[in-house]
């Protein structure tokens, strides 16, 4: 695996190209040179002891501004969108499955999609349409057709969130979706069902970036590569059977003897 | 809008003990004599009674002085008031003399030609008349009167019962400006529904329809008989913008034994009013009062409906929303007494403050000892949308006694910057992010709200969240 992509026609291949990012949040760096790319119809996941940094750093390639970028860029389908708020972001193509999704009261899951979609698309919402598909997509996650007119994630349970998040992903059909712990709290079966809904999304032209504990998710998933991230680096990069080591053996037989 | 401030006064005292103050400065009432007042009711064409009653509003207005609580009233030029209150004075001001903020407002609500311009108080009267009369001669049918405040005082049939009520229920000893209201009225709506009539179709306010200088001292005089049912609705989300800076109406309803009245308000006058206007309902037996109130305009405004739950098992419930932008002090709530058992009350309301402008929620409520089995819930929610703006909640609740069900939610809240970059991070710019959190904070009131008047008030938040209006 290539650490750094090199400044080459490769770049255009590349997606997402993370290069040396350096992150504070409040005046405490969190990420400390951070090298990390996905390329085109991919997937990738993103493992790491928690505090590693995985959240600021998937918070920080979405534009929180919460999140400094002291250094380094981030380079997205070809364009640099380090400084870019996160709406811009989005129309770009790029979406986050939250791992705590806000709520909004008073706006409906409905209303909120319907405006999300015609933002991210530039274009107006043709309202039939948009509803069938909605209702569709709703049923193919288990969710009943009553979520549409509820206020966004509020009284939502932990799984019907995911659900919600995944549900965003499939009607926003973004070009890299970067999934934040989707599976975790999840019972059996609602990991099985969001499970579905990413491989649903899934195609040769978008990528995934998948943060995750467990490897439910995964098994529906063609993994291309894993990156281990530890003290805001990514300290080790390879193929699904990587999982397998850190599931019997953690994390810390990774960690560079030199880790900063 | 606002309202009752006889009410807050009571607060005032009881609570606080403090005395109003004399502001012996305070000479310009002089300016409004006993001859004006006789030729405003001449020119009315008042009955001897009226003209009476006007005269005697006017000598308590002279002495009352001004209320020592509340948002400083220090800007309020009554020398201005005296002078277009005069009969004979235009109301109206010149279309050229509107200010520019107003007229893009307009625009971009949408806002017709001929209604802009009746808004803002310079027009003549336009097409809405025929809506008007259109809708009266429906209602009619159903035995419902519906007409303008004068000729029903003048009307034979219900003359009289426009004396027995009114200023019964808010006396212009209440408070110095509806005093000034009992000398000074003009304009405003009777609707007398008869006993277990059902009105289908919201009425709405005449002086949204009649334009010319009404709507600043206008009455309201609604009677619900037994069992009757009515939507009523004041005011839009068009600012309003008079030459004088006062606005000093007065409303009063009657709900009868098992009758059901809602009165819905939005209020947006222009941003140099004072809006001290005063609003109370008597709920009878079995009846039920909801109010829906959105305060948007006005540089200052004191505005707390009362209701008085005469009759075991009446009920109020009071939904209520108020946004105050730059250079707004917006001081309102609301007031129930519990004066029967086994009464319920309900406050709902929403606050919202923006680049310094100040929201202050008040409420009484008053459960004397006699009223037991009674249920009261109050519940205020502010938001503030940065750190210079400004939420007070006074919520004072006089509780007599112990077999009661009474509870109090307040809370006060900032848009957090994670729910912002939530909604960005799925393609909303920061301005549409924010714009969304505030409309969903105010959809409780909105779906309150005939569907014409909810897309106007979202419009109206939408408009502010711009800052795009002065």
């Amino acid at each position: 695996m290539a650490f750094r992509a090199e400044k080459s026609e490769k770049v255009n291949q590349m997606f997402l190209e993370v290069k040396n990012l350096k992150v504070s949040v409040d005046g405490a760096s969190i990420l400390n040179g951070l090298n990390l790319s996905v390329s085109r119809g991919e997937t990738h996941v993103l493992m790491g002891p928690n505090g590693a940094g995985k959240s600021t750093l998937v918070n920080t390639i979405m534009g929180h501004p919460q999140y400094k970028v002291e250094e380094g860029s981030i380079l997205f389908d070809g364009k640099d969108i380090t400084h870019l708020p996160a709406d811009e972001r989005a129309k770009a193509g790029l979406f986050l499955s939250f791992q705590n999704p806000e709520e909004v009261p008073g706006v409906t899951l409905e209303n909120f999609l319907r405006t999300s979609r015609a933002a991210v698309t530039g274009r107006p919402v043709r309202l039939f349409a948009f509803k069938k598909e909605l209702k569709e997509k709703m049923a193919a996650l288990g969710m009943e057709d009553g979520y549409a007119s509820r206020y966004l994630n509020v009284g939502f349970s932990g799984g019907e969130k995911k659900k919600s998040e995944i549900l965003q992903m499939l009607m926003l059909n973004p070009k890299l979706a970067i999934l934040d712990e989707t599976d975790s709290g999840l019972d059996v079966d609602a990991v099985k069902i969001v499970s579905q809904g990413v491989r649903q999304f899934k195609n040769k032209d978008n990528s995934l970036l998948i943060i995750t504990h467990n490897t439910k998710i995964l098994e529906y998933l063609d993994v291309d590569t894993v990156h281990v991230l530890m003290d805001g680096r990514i300290v080790k990069e390879g193929d699904s059977t990587l999982i397998d080591r850190i599931n019997e053996s953690g994390f810390q037989q990774l960690a560079p003897s030199s880790a900063v | 809008m606002g309202k009752n401030k006889a009410k807050v006064r009571d607060i005032d005292r009881t609570i606080y003990d403090i005395k109003d103050k004399v502001n012996a400065s305070y000479k310009v009432q002089e300016g409004l004599t006993p001859k004006i007042v006789n030729e405003i009711s001449v020119a009315k064409n008042d009955p001897e009674w009226m003209r009476a009653f006007r005269l005697k509003s006017l000598e308590i207005y002279n002495r009352l002085p001004l209320p020592s609580w509340g948002p400083s009233l220090d800007g309020l030029n009554m020398d201005d008031i005296v002078t277009y209150i005069r009969p004979n004075t235009p109301m109206r001001g010149k279309w050229s003399e509107v200010p520019d903020d107003i007229k893009n407002t307009f625009e971009r609500l949408g806002i017709p030609e001929a209604e802009r311009k009746s808004l803002a108080g310079v027009g003549a009267q336009y097409d809405s008349e025929v809506v008007y009369h259109n809708v009266r001669e429906e209602v009619r049918r159903q035995g419902v009167v519906y007409t303008d405040m004068e000729s029903a005082v003048r009307d034979p049939v219900y003359g009289p019962m426009v004396r027995s009520h009114f200023m019964k229920l808010v006396p212009p000893t209440d408070h110095k400006f509806v005093a000034l209201h009992g000398a000074v009225w003009s304009g405003g709506s009777f609707v007398y529904v008869p006993p277990h009539v059902k009105v289908s179709i919201p009425l709405q306010s005449y002086f949204r329809l009649n334009a010319p200088g009404a709507g600043q001292f206008e009455h309201t005089l609604i009677i619900l008989g037994e069992g009757a049912d009515l939507h009523f609705i004041e005011g839009c989300s068009a600012p309003k913008y008079n030459v004088a800076n006062l606005h000093a109406g007065c409303v009063e309803l009657y709900v009868a034994k098992n009758a059901h009245l809602r009165y819905s308000t939005i209020e947006n006058w222009s941003k140099n009013m004072y809006n001290l206007n005063t609003k109370r309902a008597l709920v009878e037996e079995g009846g039920t009062m909801e109010w829906v109130s959105g305060s948007f305009g006005s540089h200052v405004s004191e505005l707390y409906p009362m209701s008085i739950l005469k009759g075991e098992n009446a009920r109020m419930e009071f939904t209520g929303i108020t946004f105050a932008g730059k250079g707004q002090s917006l001081d309102t709530g609301a007031k129930v007494v519990h004066a029967a058992p086994h009464t319920y009350s309900s406050i709902n309301t929403k606050s919202i403050s923006k680049d310094g402008g100040s929201c202050t929620y008040r409420s009484s409520v008053e459960i004397p000892p006699q009223a037991h089995g009674c249920k009261s819930s109050v519940s205020c929610e502010s938001l503030m949308l940065d750190d210079i703006s400004r939420s007070d909640t006074i919520p004072v609740m006089d509780i007599r006694s112990d077999d009661v069900d009474v509870g109090h939610e307040a809370k006060i809240g900032r848009i957090s910057d994670d729910a912002i970059f939530y909604l960005m991070s799925r393609g909303l710019s920061e301005q549409d992010a924010r714009s969304m959190i505030v409309t969903g904070f105010a959809e409780p009131v909105a779906k309150e709200l005939p569907v014409e008047y909810a897309v106007e008030m979202n419009n109206l938040i939408k408009l502010e969240m711009e800052g795009a209006i002065g």
